[in-house]
């Protein structure tokens, strides 16, 4: 009789690509929790209507490019893609907005550099910037959280998206927006005469961070990416505020709790840079990586003119991803550098 | 208990051991016919003393050793030589070998042995004889010659000799039997293999998922003398790769394209040891071996002592084979023995386990799907190195990248393509590689070769050139003097002359021109 014919290894560990996908995307479920308390329900509805496109989309790419779309589509990383871009989208955007970042970050960030795998930038970071730099209006009005505007139904939501002009919605500007725009005012006075402010950050936006924290945490645990880029990114994000902090007067840049509990910072430090196509492989250039993106994340924030920085400190540093790699491989076993003197 | 140090990396796979329920020794029975490789070792293949038709006693050599790195072998029954001719071996390759086939006669007669009273009155050089005669080869895998290991001790200076009872790989449980039951007769064959290499220290290395084994271990070590230290440490695989374990051990690395040896240690297989202690002690060859048959297509899984040239598909009717969920025969553990084709293929000196999984147990590995670089495989290598950039470039072909990330120290555990959760079969693509390096590395020594070969022709022709030349002028010089001299006296006898040095060598004046 005749056996099968396989290389070794015969064994596999369990998880595979598709597994890893879908603890990511369970991963965001605190955050987006989270998110829909305190904006409503757009956001859930931005995930929804942009991960039927971003499925659409791949399959068509796919289909182009000669792949059996139903092979691929079930690694989920389109899902992961237009998951997290729709995070980072104001909620109650209009559906062109959601679709042309849907578009970007599937065509443009992957399926142009052939699929997954292949793409030097991060999907959703590319699909970001590209809504970022052609629409800041609408990329830069957030809905005002709970307890500061009135947050839509669900049938309001739908109607944001689908006929966005008969849409009038309660815009306010975030804590990075007002804290960059602040001329004159002490840090503490800026805290307690604006509303949008709490107790360590924005209202809303701190729990948002935690939770986003939370699920990435859960990520770490379950040994899906390592703690080096979200440690060295967030150390050096509160090492910039420290400096920058200047005991809070009118020119302070924000304390590093601040900073930690803004914007997209939790979210960018767990769910963005960890990207392991678009970011460095060894855990020596992951703290390179890491580090980086929050020194850039610091600098855009204080002296830029977005309503936050991380897509471009990260797209800034997919571009020196493969440089990293090229200066940070480990040493071999049997390499010790001792030794490679005498090589 | 022992200090022990880290290696990096590492996995943990489901370790399957009860399967074959380690510290119970069956016996294989005589199978009617044994089939014997010659070549059941790294080296050159034995070379035969016998032919068809000789009737052989258990224990009589066949082939012998031909050449330094080689090994006797002995017949492990008694029998008749009924054929020998090319056949299928267990190699990853499913080569056919030169085999010997013998009938045995179902009386296993033996020859009488003579092993040496006391080891220790003995010299060195005698013992390692008489391990060569027994035919030892490493029996953890690679089957080198034991003798040839043991002469490590004429270049470098020895401190430790490890014996490496880790059997790191799921499922296999031929060390750890062989500890449980032979416990005293390893820590007597590590002691003459430590007298040899002239070493001072034995470290039996064993996992600590081997409770049994260690106990006996420990027993034996302490009975055996101050010379032995039993070391345990956290199971994880590939901790009982020659070079992990080391560091493992002593915190020290093999360097790079170095041996053991350059740290002072020599490592040796737990049934090596025995193997060695009856070579010398009884004077009996290596002509059987513990094989772990197991898997759960085995209704009767265990490790049974199995008579070298066993055909694998008689250890299979023996040990209960249900083909029906079967789809894979492997030879060696699951994370780095390699599939047979057919069962009609002899165990060697190098079979440890006989795994036949059911599909279930081991499933049929997916396709591969896109490299994520997600970098789990860089936090399983167990030698630091980069997979996934070494599996790019190996896609390319980048052979500068491919050294300059250190392909040549991977050690293919598998570790890997082990937690690649888009299944790419990682180390394929490095055994790949290597042959193509490999490849080239001959394809350039050739080519330096012929290069050399051509400049040296060419070297060789300018001076010819140079030389008649040379000659040339010395006989223009020659024949003008003579034409000097002679022209004063007699124009047509210089006239004459000319004309004959003329014709003396109409080829010169063609090269020249």
């Amino acid at each position: 009789m005749s056996f099968l014919r396989i290389t070794s290894p015969h064994g596999h560990s369990p998880l595979n690509t598709a597994q890893v996908m879908q603890a990511v995307l369970l991963a965001t479920l605190p955050g987006i929790a989270v998110l829909t308390w305190f904006f409503g329900p757009g956001t859930l509805i931005n995930i929804v209507f942009g991960g039927a496109l971003a499925l659409a989309l791949e399959a068509i790419a796919l289909r182009l490019r000669d792949r059996n779309p139903q092979r691929y589509l079930q690694d989920y990383s389109v899902l992961v893609t237009s998951t997290l871009l729709c995070i980072a989208l104001p909620p109650y955007a209009p559906w062109w907005l959601v679709a042309t970042g849907i578009l970007s970050s599937v065509i443009l960030g992957k399926h142009v550099f052939g699929g997954l795998g292949y793409n030097p930038f991060n999907p959703a970071m590319v699909g970001y910037v590209v809504l970022l730099i052609s629409f800041p209006l609408q990329m830069s009005s957030w809905q005002a959280p709970r307890g500061l505007g009135e947050i839509p139904g669900v049938t309001e939501s739908l109607t944001a998206l689908f006929v966005p002009a008969s849409y009038d919605g309660v815009t306010m500007a975030t804590p990075l927006d007002l804290l960059r725009q602040n001329k004159g005012l002490l840090l503490d006075d800026l805290f307690s005469s604006t509303p949008q402010f709490s107790q360590w950050a924005g209202v809303g936006w701190e729990w948002v961070n935690i939770a986003f924290l939370a699920g990435g945490a859960w990520l770490i645990y379950r040994g899906i990416f390592t703690w080096h880029a979200p440690l060295a990114m967030l150390l050096a994000l509160g090492l910039c505020a420290a400096i920058g902090f200047d005991s809070g007067s009118s020119e302070s840049g924000g304390s590093p709790l601040f900073h930690w509990l803004s914007g997209a910072t939790m979210f960018g430090a767990f769910f963005i840079i960890t990207d392991p196509v678009s970011g460095a492989t060894s855990n020596r250039g992951r703290l390179i990586f890491g580090a980086l993106v929050g020194v850039l994340l610091y600098l855009i924030r204080v002296a830029g003119n977005y309503p936050d920085a991380l897509a471009f400190a990260v797209l800034i540093l997919n571009f020196a991803a493969p440089f990293i790699d090229q200066y940070t491989q480990p040493v071999t076993y049997g390499h010790k550098p001792s030794r490679e003197d005498d090589e | 208990m022992n200090t022990v140090f880290n290696m990096h990396g590492g996995i943990h796979p489901k370790e399957e051991k009860h399967l074959s329920n380690p510290g119970t020794v069956l016996d294989a029975g005589l199978p009617p016919s044994l089939v014997l490789p010659l070549s059941q070792h790294i080296g050159k293949p034995s070379s035969l003393c016998v032919a068809p038709g000789d009737h052989v006693l258990g224990g009589q050599l066949l082939a012998e050793a031909d050449g330094m790195v080689s090994v006797p072998l002995h017949a492990p029954t008694s029998g008749t030589v009924v054929a020998i001719e090319p056949r299928p071996v267990p190699h990853p390759s499913a080569l056919n070998n030169l085999c010997l086939q013998l009938e045995c006669d179902g009386q296993d007669r033996w020859i009488e042995f003579a092993g040496c009273e006391d080891w220790r009155v003995e010299t060195p050089d005698s013992l390692i004889s008489r391990i060569r005669a027994a035919g030892v080869a490493g029996m953890g895998g690679a089957g080198f010659p034991t003798a040839v290991k043991l002469m490590a001790r004429e270049r470098l200076p020895l401190q430790t000799l490890i014996v490496n009872g880790t059997e790191c790989e799921p499922y296999i449980t031929a060390d750890d039997t062989l500890m449980q039951v032979d416990a005293a007769g390893i820590v007597e064959g590590a002691q003459i293999l430590a007298y040899i290499l002239g070493v001072k220290q034995i470290l039996l290395a064993v996992e600590d998922n081997k409770p049994a084994a260690l106990e006996a271990m420990q027993k034996a070590a302490e009975a055996g003398g101050d010379d032995c230290k039993v070391m345990t440490f956290p199971t994880k695989y590939p901790s009982g790769g020659e070079k992990q374990l080391i560091e493992i051990l002593t915190g020290k690395q093999v360097p790079a394209g170095g041996l053991p040896a350059d740290l002072g240690i020599v490592c040796q297989n737990p049934g090596t040891a025995v193997a060695a202690r009856d070579a010398v002690c009884f004077g009996k060859p290596l002509t059987d071996r513990i094989v772990t048959l197991t898997g759960r297509a085995l209704t009767r899984p265990g490790n049974y002592r199995s008579r070298l040239g066993t055909p694998i598909e008689y250890l299979l009717t023996v040990a209960g084979f249900d083909p029906t969920q079967n789809r894979r025969l492997i030879h060696g553990g699951p994370m780095m023995g390699f599939a047979l084709e057919s069962a009609a293929v002899p165990i060697i000196k190098t079979t440890n386990c006989i795994l036949v999984p059911t599909e279930q147990e081991l499933p049929t590995p997916p396709d591969a799907q896109a490299c994520i670089r997600c970098g789990l495989c860089a936090e399983a290598c167990p030698a630091s190195l980069l997979p996934q950039q070494l599996y790019w470039y190996a896609r390319a072909k980048d052979q500068e990248q491919l050294e300059r990330h250190h392909l040549a120290d991977c050690i293919e555990c598998g570790a890997c393509s082990w937690v690649c959760p888009s299944h790419i079969p990682l180390v394929q693509y490095y055994r790949a590689a290597k042959g193509m390096m490999r490849e080239s590395k001959t394809e350039k020594i050739r080519s330096d070769r012929s290069r050399d070969r051509f400049e040296a022709r060419q070297e060789r022709l300018e001076r010819e050139t140079l030389a008649r030349e040379a000659q040339r002028a010395a006989r223009r010089a020659a024949a003008e003097q003579k034409a000097a001299e002679g022209g004063a006296n007699d124009p047509v006898a210089a006239a004459i002359a000319r004309a004959k040095a003329k014709k003396e060598s109409p080829s010169d004046e063609g090269a020249d021109s």
